[in-house]
């Protein structure tokens, strides 16, 4: 385990130390300290390292992470995780606004509640909120899961693709386009394996959630349905 | 009563042809229309101004002996690797999507034979552009369609697209017809859809959290690219401030002459501001700072000869960037293919509806049959001929202007021929000193 102290040597060092692993293939630990609510922490990691970021951080933590492992301990700033292409990030708080957004691959686990816009523009990354979601969240949103054990606030999933939403409390409302949908098998399936990865599956069962997509009406643009937008 | 003359048939000036026949189309389709291009309405331009040359009170130089500089560098605030151009005519960004993979890969020659960069666009980058342009500014933009840290780190330059002079403060637009396998594969989208690009970015809102963003992008190429942040001509002034303020290390300026790949009529024509317009005050904004030349300018929007590029730098400009004129040099819109124009119902030069996906000149298509009419490595070099053509023209004038740089342009080079163009550029009317709103605020 490598401690890295954030406050004596300075963001610069720490991500440049970070992305100096590319090419690694040993899993390495890293823990880094005094975050003190840093920007950018981790971010462009491109390794399978794994990272504990002992406090919380600000805008952006592990922005654009590749492979790599990393660890909140405390909540994070707006951003987290956003662009992920591959690798875990695990928030033992809160987040933020735009957790995950536009993340296209990897899982985002977020043990307390995420803001509003959780998931916007979500492109294959999946996310499991133990928590509830703020409004709008799932914007726009293309591909991936996003599974929230609490509830979910106004306009989710708003001018959705082909994101699948899995809420197990309430959904305050439903965004433009969005609609619930059968839960068939393969639904619980996946469900079942991001509860377990989520590190949630003591806290909630498939069965217990509704799914929710894209009613795939605003598509291609038709005059008719001018008001829906 | 038939000896008498008939008052001849009189058109509205208001409810023109035009007009009437917008009002019927509207009328029978229910839905705005929707084009491509930039706008084509008359605005005051760089036509409206003239340079003065030299004559008792400066030195001209002499035209095929003494050296006139074109070189730019680009990025030279934080970049630890700022671009050098040799020439201040980049390629504007447009996506692949918007235009075929041969045609961007004829940019890419096309500019790199010249010496100077191209831009990826809404879609992401593709190889064939990566792989023949020497330097290649990758845009960040609200969809994020195809972004990853990889390509981030390919690119010589990242370009913060936050507006363009189309549509400021409009989104993006890519109609179903041209969501191919490949576009569609490389924005994460059903085939076929209309697709929506958002107007807002997803992660950052207002000049603080740019700030922070640009930062985190930073961090994420270790501080080597330069970071671009490109805005549509709307409030030139602040918007140049506030990128500058957030840290950028390039503007980019775009007047509402700019293209698009398509979006609503309405917006192209109604939404935005003449580049004359833009410049003085987005140099203003940099003079006011202090880093008008350290936070290089580039500007876009109309831009069709080495006169105009001659005027832009005269106005403060570090460069410019030519998109709708790019495609011309390719062969969008060439009269050789006047008889599918009119059968698309438009004509050469006028053809506008590049979202339908049905260009003639096989640019602006996904239609594999079609754009096998167009050959990269003649388009490409048809386009470095243009660059080269509208460098000597602006090196013609400089000279002319005893300018042994480019850069060395100024605004008392110039004078102009309209009220409307001494106010906003911000030069006297030709053959007085006066510029309208000076002494008076602007």
């Amino acid at each position: 385990m490598q401690t890295f102290d954030l406050g004596k040597e300075g963001l610069r060092a720490l991500n440049s130390s970070l992305h100096a692993l590319k090419g690694q293939t040993n899993m390495t630990a890293w823990e880094v300290i005094n975050p003190k609510g840093a920007h950018a922490i981790a971010a462009g990691v491109d390794a399978p390292v794994d990272i504990t970021v002992r406090g919380s951080t600000g805008y952006y933590c592990a922005g654009m992470n590749k492979q790599a492992t990393i660890r909140i301990k405390g909540s994070a700033g707006p951003g987290v995780a956003e662009n992920m292409m591959s690798g875990t990030v695990i928030i033992d708080g809160n987040a933020s606004q735009y957790a995950g957004a536009t993340g296209r691959g990897g899982l985002l686990v977020i043990k307390g509640n995420a803001s509003s816009r959780c998931g916007v523009s979500m492109k294959g990354i999946d996310i499991v909120v133990h928590g509830s979601i703020g409004h709008m969240s799932a914007f726009m949103a293309q591909s991936g899961n996003l599974v929230v054990l609490g509830d979910a606030g106004d306009a989710l999933g708003d001018s959705l693709y082909e994101a699948r939403l899995f809420v197990r409390g309430t959904v305050k409302s439903l965004g433009a386009d969005c609609i619930e949908k059968e839960m068939r098998d393969e639904h619980y399936a996946i469900l079942e394996e991001l509860l377990r990865k989520g590190e949630a599956d003591h806290k909630a069962k498939p069965e217990e959630f509704r799914r929710y997509g894209s009613a795939r009406k605003l598509y291609n643009f038709n005059i008719d349905n001018a008001s829906s937008y | 009563m038939s000896d008498f003359p008939r008052t001849p048939p009189r058109y509205s000036a208001t409810f023109t042809p035009a007009v009437n026949a917008e009002i019927r189309r509207a009328a029978a389709t229910g839905i705005y229309d929707i084009r491509g291009g930039g706008t084509k309405r008359h605005l005051p331009h760089f036509d409206d101004l003239l340079f003065l040359g030299a004559s008792i009170s400066r030195y001209p130089l002499e035209g095929y002996r003494e050296k006139c500089a074109t070189d730019v560098w680009l990025g030279t605030r934080h970049a630890k690797k700022p671009i050098h151009l040799d020439i201040p005519v980049t390629i504007a960004g447009m996506s692949f999507g918007a235009l075929s993979g041969p045609a961007k890969e004829a940019l890419g020659r096309g500019a790199t034979a010249a010496g100077t960069s191209t831009t990826t666009g809404d879609g992401g980058m593709t190889e064939e552009e990566r792989g023949h342009s020497k330097t290649l500014v990758y845009q960040y933009l609200p969809s994020r369609y195809g972004m990853n840290p990889d390509d981030l780190r390919r690119a010589d330059a990242i370009e913060i697209v936050v507006g363009q002079g189309a549509k400021p403060g409009g989104g993006g637009m890519l109609l179903g017809q041209k969501i191919s396998d490949r576009v569609a594969n490389m924005r994460n989208l059903p085939k076929g859809i209309d697709q929506r690009s958002a107007c807002r970015h997803p992660d950052w809102t207002g000049p603080d959290d740019l700030e922070i963003k640009i930062m985190e992008l930073r961090e994420i190429t270790d501080w080597e690219k330069p970071i671009y942040v490109k805005v549509g001509g709307a409030r030139p002034y602040y918007d140049t401030a506030l990128a500058v303020k957030a840290g950028a290390d390039v503007v980019v300026l775009d007047g509402m002459q700019g293209g698009t790949a398509a979006t609503q009529d309405v917006f192209i024509e109604h939404v935005g501001m003449p580049i004359l317009a833009c410049i003085p005050q987005a140099v203003k904004a940099l003079q006011d700072l202090g880093m008008h030349r350290k936070v290089q300018l580039i500007v876009s929007g109309g831009i069709r000869s080495g006169a105009d590029v001659a005027k832009a730098m005269a106005l403060g400009a570090d460069a410019v960037a030519i998109g709708t004129a790019a495609l011309i040099a390719l062969g969008d819109n060439d009269p050789r293919w006047e008889e599918e124009y009119q059968k698309l119902g438009t004509t050469a030069d006028a053809y506008d509806d590049w979202h339908e996906g049905r260009d003639p000149a096989g640019i602006t298509t996904q239609d594999p049959e079609l754009f096998k009419r167009f050959d990269p490595v003649l388009g490409g070099r048809r386009l470095k001929n243009y660059l080269k053509v509208m460098t000597l023209e602006a090196q013609t004038i400089a000279r002319a202007c005893g300018k042994n740089h480019l850069h060395n342009l100024e605004p008392e080079d110039l004078c102009s021929l309209t009220i409307e163009a001494a106010a906003m550029a911000g030069v006297p009317l030709a053959g007085t000193n006066w510029i309208p709103g000076r002494n008076g605020g602007w």
